[in-house]
This record gives structure tokens, sequence and C-alpha cells, in this order.
């Protein structure tokens, strides 16, 4: 693995182009800057084509025989599926307002990282074999001939794209990047080339539930050891259930909550809220990852992955589906899940059994997301909260990409954040909100042997955070989704040391104050409460 | 190919269809230039943009995928954005309305400035919005303003715009504001792209064509109006006629009207096959016209199809004896 140069290395990108022409520049594979190939295992559980043992680096990637008709048939396919792909390979006009956008060519400098060009990368073969102008002019009309060259040029690029949405926003005719990055990997996967960071946690998703591979017993087990923490910390003894039929929630939240920290505070949070208010919920050990990285390899492999949300929600005879904080998932249930796994008709319109309040904004889905519930029981005065809890904790917030561009969520997490903790910054305004930044390791990028690549994407954020830190002393910093609860530590310890990363509902978590509880010295990650710190001493004396 | 080709290239294309009509005319092929290239052109046009939209209708949308740019519908004490983030029709086409005449993505533009150490600032980039505004406002008005040439009597929506375009009256015959105004447009939009470097890496021959075409169609226009005069009466005479479908061709014109004339031809046939085409497309983005509301309507996909899964049966087959040793409750207790 390669190691990843210093911050002052890596903090000088220079954005200007090369000479040569695009169009004849092609990547040179560098440790840091792409992710290792998927092993054949992982592509033989869910059938996929061409499993076999290869690497970027090699030359001859072993692309099956008829790589180019499988090639130009899947785009042809796509193109008649989807407007989105045919619309936006046409109507590009070059403007250039996406270009400085995008995470990865603020932090790289790459030009084939601005949008604009990623897309060009399909284009140029859309162009020659898709229209006229491109058969008859060739390069003077932008078209490129497919050449083994171009697969890897793909696979380069396509795989240093976080589907962030963040261009569309500025783009005058919403040309999405994710779709054309959507469309660039399902071909991709078509000829086997294919990212084990993708592919392992999809293998392991498919068949064990989750993308860690946790089986049931084991998924249990790693819960009720939260709840022997929470009771260390508060003296409330939580009691979860697993695959139990006839509760009125099932609570489906990203895997990584149970497996890392900080995510696992997060969700330590989940578990002290819905026990103080009484909720009468389950788990599922079968459908036990929210995140869906079926999204990052094609639609019909989301689609795969997804149907374990209903089809355990109908097994479980359960009302409605209460959703963790996770971004990807929230795409996907979002935009998604009711399209390809609905209807959800064996399930009741969601309504709070502690507020009475009817989502009707989640009444074809019949899934609420945790911030939208915690911010309905916060308004209605439902949570005994101590937010100075929190006052050692000075918190800015990372609007998630797409629970931000893909639904909107902005006010509720905010909301949540305010009641629980004293002292909130916002970062910049062309920073948060639906101009946020992506962590840089979204889409499935999250993996260590990308790692130069990642703190390159992640500058962006990073320095809106170091802003707010100088600015404000901000020290934490919130999220709703577990990919960035993973990777959000080293990016912050990369650029911005001294900021730490939460969950929203690892500081609700802190400030709930539970029925029965003992007095509280520490917070969940056992460091002393503002004010507590002398007793913490006394204690270890 | 590079910047300076493709520049070179598109330069070349348009210079060529300048010395066409040139040649043509002066060889005594008036009809041609003056009648049937623009009725093909126009045909063309019409023909083209039709069809290509429906190309792009024939593909569905499976899902529904727009860009939120602001905050959902959720709560009552919740303010949601029904423009960035619409939950209906009415929603959808205000957002629409804002996109397409105002332009209000561009609206939203930043400029990355970075610095050692590394520091990184997004100042405020409202330039390209200014310059795409002012580009195709004044050619929308140049192109209401020549309806002139094809109402009799005018229009008096016609007339009102030529008072007011030309509302600081100078000159004989009076200036048109939004004749300049799209001469700098162009000029802006070209100088852009040559200027930042990113820009001028990915520009295409396609991309300074049009601009060049243009610049040229208006400068041509500019100077027919105000320098090298042509015969009005007579331009009068052969748009009335080709607007009427009784085609007269008037002697003595003057040659740099054909070359404006053929000029334009070419930017209507040209039009379909072309980015230009983002004109019709904006209004089919999915990112853009769609309402944020796909959890509260199921939205259908045509082509949704079965896949296989890995259902709750398979999965307990291969976890029962460690699910009942966890206590875990199963479907099958054998």
């Amino acid at each position: 693995m390669a190691t990843v140069p210093k911050p002052s290395e890596l903090g000088k990108v220079d954005h200007r182009p090369p000479q040569r022409p695009w169009t004849e520049t092609f990547p040179e594979f560098r440790p840091g800057t792409y992710c290792y190939s998927a092993k054949p295992k992982n592509l033989e559980v869910v059938g996929l084509p061409n499993p076999r043992e290869w690497s970027p680096t090699d030359e001859d990637w072993k692309l099956p025989d008829d790589w180019k008709d499988i090639t130009l048939k899947g785009m042809k396919d796509r193109l008649d599926k989807f407007r989105s792909f045919k619309l936006f390979m046409d109507i590009c006009v070059r403007c250039g307002a996406c270009a400085d956008k995008c995470h990865y060519f603020i932090g790289s400098g790459d030009p084939k990282n601005m949008p604009v060009l990623r897309a060009e990368l399909i284009r140029s073969i859309y162009r020659n074999y898709f229209t006229g102008s491109g058969k008859i002019l060739k390069k003077y009309a932008g078209a490129r001939a497919l050449t083994e060259q171009i697969i890897k040029e793909w696979f380069y690029y396509f795989y240093q794209c976080t589907e962030c949405r963040r261009c569309s926003v500025f783009c005058p005719y919403g040309i999405d990047t994710a779709e054309i990055t959507m469309m660039g990997r399902e071909l991709l996967n078509e000829l086997g080339c294919n990212i084990d960071w993708i592919m392992g946690p999809v293998a392991n998703c498919y068949m064990n539930g989750n993308h860690l591979g946790i089986q049931p017993h084991a998924f249990k087990d790693m819960i009720m050891f939260f709840v022997d923490e929470i009771e260390a910390v508060t003296g409330v003894r939580v009691e979860p259930t697993f695959n139990r039929k006839g509760a009125e929630v099932l609570f489906i939240t990203p895997s990584g909550d149970v497996f890392a920290d900080p995510g696992t505070y997060t969700l330590m949070g989940y578990m002290m809220l819905f026990h103080e208010i009484g909720l009468d919920y389950t788990w599922s050990t079968y459908a036990s990852e929210g995140g869906n990285f079926g999204l990052f390899t094609s639609h019909e492999m989301m689609k795969r992955l997804n149907a374990k949300m209903y089809a355990e929600a109908k097994r479980l005879k359960v009302k409605w589906i209460l959703g963790g904080e996770c971004g990807h998932m929230w795409r996907v249930i979002n935009q998604y899940m009711d399209t390809m796994n609905g209807p959800a008709d064996f399930l009741e319109v969601p309504k709070s059994p502690i507020t009475g309040t009817v989502f009707e904004n989640a009444k074809s889905t019949k899934m609420v997301h945790i911030a939208e519930f915690t911010a309905d029981l916060i308004r209605h005065g439902k949570l005994n909260l101590d937010p100075s809890r929190n006052d050692n904790k000075i918190v800015t917030f990372h609007d998630s990409c797409n629970t931000s561009r893909a639904m909107g969520l902005f006010e509720e997490p905010r909301y949540v954040l305010k009641a629980v903790c004293n002292h909130f910054y916002d970062m910049p305004e062309n920073t948060i909100r639906e101009k946020t930044f992506c962590c840089g390791s979204g889409s499935g990028l999250n993996t260590d042997e990308f790692m130069e690549m990642r703190m390159r994407g992640g500058l962006p954020r990073a320095n809106a955070v170091r802003y707010v830190h100088e600015k404000y002393g901000v020290n934490m910093l919130a999220c709703i989704c577990a990919i960035d609860r993973a990777v959000l530590p080293p990016l912050m310890n990369y650029w911005v040391p001294g900021v730490e990363v939460t969950g929203l509902h690892e500081l609700v978590g802190n400030a709930l104050v539970m029925k029965g509880e003992k007095k509280r010295t520490t917070d969940l990650r056992y460091e002393p409460l503002p004010g507590m710190e002398e007793e913490e001493e006394a204690e270890d004396v | 190919m590079n910047a300076s080709q493709a520049m070179v290239f598109s330069l070349v294309a348009v210079g060529i269809l300048v010395c066409l009509p040139l040649i043509g005319v002066t060889a005594g092929m008036t009809s041609l230039f003056a009648v049937i290239i623009p009725y093909a052109a126009v045909a063309l046009f019409f023909v083209g943009v039709v069809a290509r939209v429906v190309r792009w209708a024939r593909s569905p949308v499976p899902f529904r995928i727009p860009t939120t740019c602001g905050q959902q519908k959720s709560f009552s004490w919740i303010k949601a954005d029904p423009l960035e983030n619409p939950t209906d029709t009415k929603g959808v086409v205000l957002r629409m309305i804002l996109e397409v005449l105002l332009f209000r993505s561009l609206f939203r533009n930043t400029r990355l400035e970075y610095y050692d150490g590394p520091k990184i600032r997004y100042a405020s980039a409202k330039w390209l919005w200014l310059g795409a505004i002012v580009f195709h406002y004044s050619f929308l008005v140049v192109l209401l303003r020549h309806l002139r040439f094809f109402s009799e009597p005018v229009v008096p929506l016609v007339t009102l715009l030529e008072s007011v375009d030309g509302f600081l009256e100078v000159g004989l015959p009076r200036l048109y504001i939004s004749g300049l105004a799209l001469l700098a447009g162009v000029a802006y939009l070209f100088l852009r792209r040559v200027t930042i470097p990113q820009l001028k890496y990915i520009s295409l021959p396609s991309d300074y064509f049009p601009l060049f075409l243009i610049f040229a169609i208006a400068t041509t226009g500019v100077l027919m109006r105000y320098i090298y005069k042509v015969d009005i009466v007579g331009v009068k005479e052969l748009t009335m006629g080709l607007a009427t479908f009784h085609p007269v061709i008037p002697e003595g014109i003057g040659t740099i009207f054909y070359i404006h004339l053929f000029l334009v031809s070419v930017l209507f046939a040209y039009f379909p096959f072309s980015k230009l085409v983002h004109m019709a497309g904006v209004f089919l983005s999915p990112t853009r016209n769609l309402p944020n509301n796909s959890r509260m309507v199921r939205h259908i996909n045509p082509w949704n199809y079965p896949v296989k899964v890995h259902t709750y049966e398979e999965y307990e087959d291969e976890f029962r004896e460690k699910m009942i040793e966890a206590g875990l409750p199963v479907e099958k207790k054998e």
C-alpha cells in the first residue's frame, strides 16, 4: 500500500491543464490513486461476468474477447433505458461551470476530474458510434474510437468519482455526473472490471445481510455488547429485540454503525433514544445493512440488495420502517426503493407512536429518517435533554451529499443539533447544504489503498472545517452518514488535527436524560462530561 | 486535437461558409441561396429538433432523480423550499421557469480560489451568468425584431420592441442595443473559452464553430444595417415572398445580405445536430423537471423486471443452527 505524502506536499495542487490534448492523455496507475480489482469469488457470489485474477497495473486486463461489442451493446441498452443518460450525452455545452466544483479536481488538479471531462470520456465514444456527426467528422466532432486504453481510462476516472452530484447543482441543464458515472461503472462491470471495496461488500450484503459479512448470531452479540456499554455509562439497561414478528417498527441502519467507532456511539444513541421513548421496534439480522453498495455497481444490483428491506418488513409484519443515519442508503430509499421494490402496501403510513405525527412525506415508501423522527420528538417536548453535557464539544455539521442533493434534508438534523448541544456553528455558505462537499471517499471508494486520492478529494471539506476550527474553535464534526463517520476521522487527522467526528445521535445520546439513570460522569466515549473532569480523576485515584 | 487546431478548424469552416454565397451569388445561383437553402434549413431545423426531442422522449425516465437544492417538504413547522425542491407540478413549473428564463443554476456559480497552504475560498462568480443572459436575451430580441421582415403590417409588439431596443436614438438608422449586446456576448463567451486554461482544454471545434458562426451572422447584420446598406425594400419583398410561400427574388439586394442569409440558414440547419439543442433539452432534464415526491407517491419504472435476490428462507437455511443457538427466532425449528 502506498504511503500518503505529507499535507504540505499534497496541498501543492496545480490546476493548470497539461499541454497535450486530453484525448491523447491516459492515466498512470500510481499506488494511492486507484482501487484494487475485485476478487473473483466476490463476483461469483452474485453471478457477475468475467471473474478472474487481475490488477489495474497489469498490461493485459483479461477482458472478454468480445469486450467491444459488450460495451457498445451495453451503451445502446442504457441509452434506450435512461433518458438522463441520452440527454446528458447530447446537451452539454462545455461552459465549464462544473469544472471547479468537483472535490477531486480541486484536490488533484487532474483535468479529467472536471465533471465535464469525466462525462466527455464516455461522450466521445457515444459520438463515434451513436451520432451522425461523430461518424462523419470523427475527431473534429470530438469523437474517439473505443480502445482498451479507454476502458482503462474509464476504470481510473469512474472510480475517481464519488457520485456526490455537487456538479449537477451548478450545471445550467442539471447534467448529473453521478448518472454518467453510474452508467460508466455498469459498463465496466459487464466486462468484469470492478473494484474489491465495492464487490466485497456487495457479496457480503447479498449473502449475510450486511457489508461486513457479520453472521446473525454475531450481529446480535455486537449489539448486545453496546447494551453493556450503555449500562456502564448510564446505569440503564436497554433491551433490543431481533427478528421479532409483530413489532411496530423495523429499524435499519448501516452496519458500519455496529462495527466501527465513532459510528458505534451513534448506535448507542439510537438504542438509548428508543428505550427512553419506549418504541416498539426490532432489529433484523437479515436486513442488517442500510447502506447499498449496489448503487455503486449497477441499478440491478441496487435493486437486488435493497429488496431485503421490504421483504423483511413484510415477514416481520411491522407497520413501518425507521432508517438510521446514512447517506447512500437514503439516496436509494428516497429515489429508488419504492419504484424498484414497491409498492409497500403491506405497511401503514408511518405515524410516530409517541407524538402521533403522521409522516406524510413518507406515505408511499413507509420509511422515516431518524433525523425526522427525533426532530419531531424534540418539537413535541417528548425528550428530556441536557445539552450542557455536550458543552465541551464545539460542533459543526457536515451535510452528507446524498441526504442533501437527493433529498433536501437540511433543517431536521440542524434542529436536533441545536437542541442537544449549546455550541453549534455552520461552515461557510458555499460549502454546506446543497453545496456541501463530499467526504472524498463516498460511492465505495473508502478503501485504504486509495488514501492519497481520499485525502485529495476530502481537502475542500477539510478546508471548510478548518475555517470554523480556527474561527470558532470547532472540535467536533457531526454528520448523518456512516461512510462519513468511517472516513472523516482520518481526513480530519490529516488536514485539521484536533477535530473529531460524531454522528447526530451520539450527541442525542449524550444529552438524553433517561428515566432511572445514574449520575452520568462520562459521555458515550468514556470521556468526562463537562464539569466531571475532577471526579474522573478522583475515581482514577 | 489541441485548442488552436480546434479554433483554426472552426474559423476555416466559417470562412468557407462566408465564401460560398459570395461565389455562388456572383455566379448567378441566386435562387439557390435566396430560396432553396433557406427553406431547406428551416425545414431541417424543425424536423431535426422535433426528431431530437422525440428521440430523447422515447427513452423513459425510470427513476425520480431530481437534484434537490433546497429543504425537503416534511413537517409543517419546517419551511420547505418549493422552488429548489418541489413536490408538485406547480413547484416544478416554477423551478423550470427560473431555470429557463433566469438561468437559476448558473446564478449560483462560485469560483475556486486556491492558495498555498493549502487554503481554499469560493468567491461569487456571476460573470458567466451575466454573459449568458446578455447573449441569449439579445439573441432573442434580435430574432424577434426580424419579424418585421416577415409581417405586413408589422406586428405592433415588434414595433414596440424596436423602440425599446433603440431607445438611445443614436444615429441614423437608429442604433439597436441588442445587436451590439449580441456581439459583446459572443465575444465574451469566446474570450472566456480561450483565456481560462481549463476551458480552453475542454473546448472542441463544436464549441468554437457556433460562436464564430453567430459572430459572423451578427457582424454581417450590423454591417448591413449601418455601413454597407442593402436594398431594404428588396429584402422585405424577398422575405415576405418566403413567408407566404410565393418566393420572388428582387434584383440588386447586395451580396452581403446573401452571406447573412446563408449563415443564418447554416445555423438553423446545424442546430438540431449540435450542442445547440440544449435549448430544447433543458426542458427534459430529469434532475430539474421532476418533483421530489418519490417517498410520497410511487413512481413506476416501465422496464422494471424481477431480479434474483437472496431470500430470507435461503438465509435461514444457511444460518439456522447458529440462529437457534443465539436465541434468535426462526421460521423452521428442525
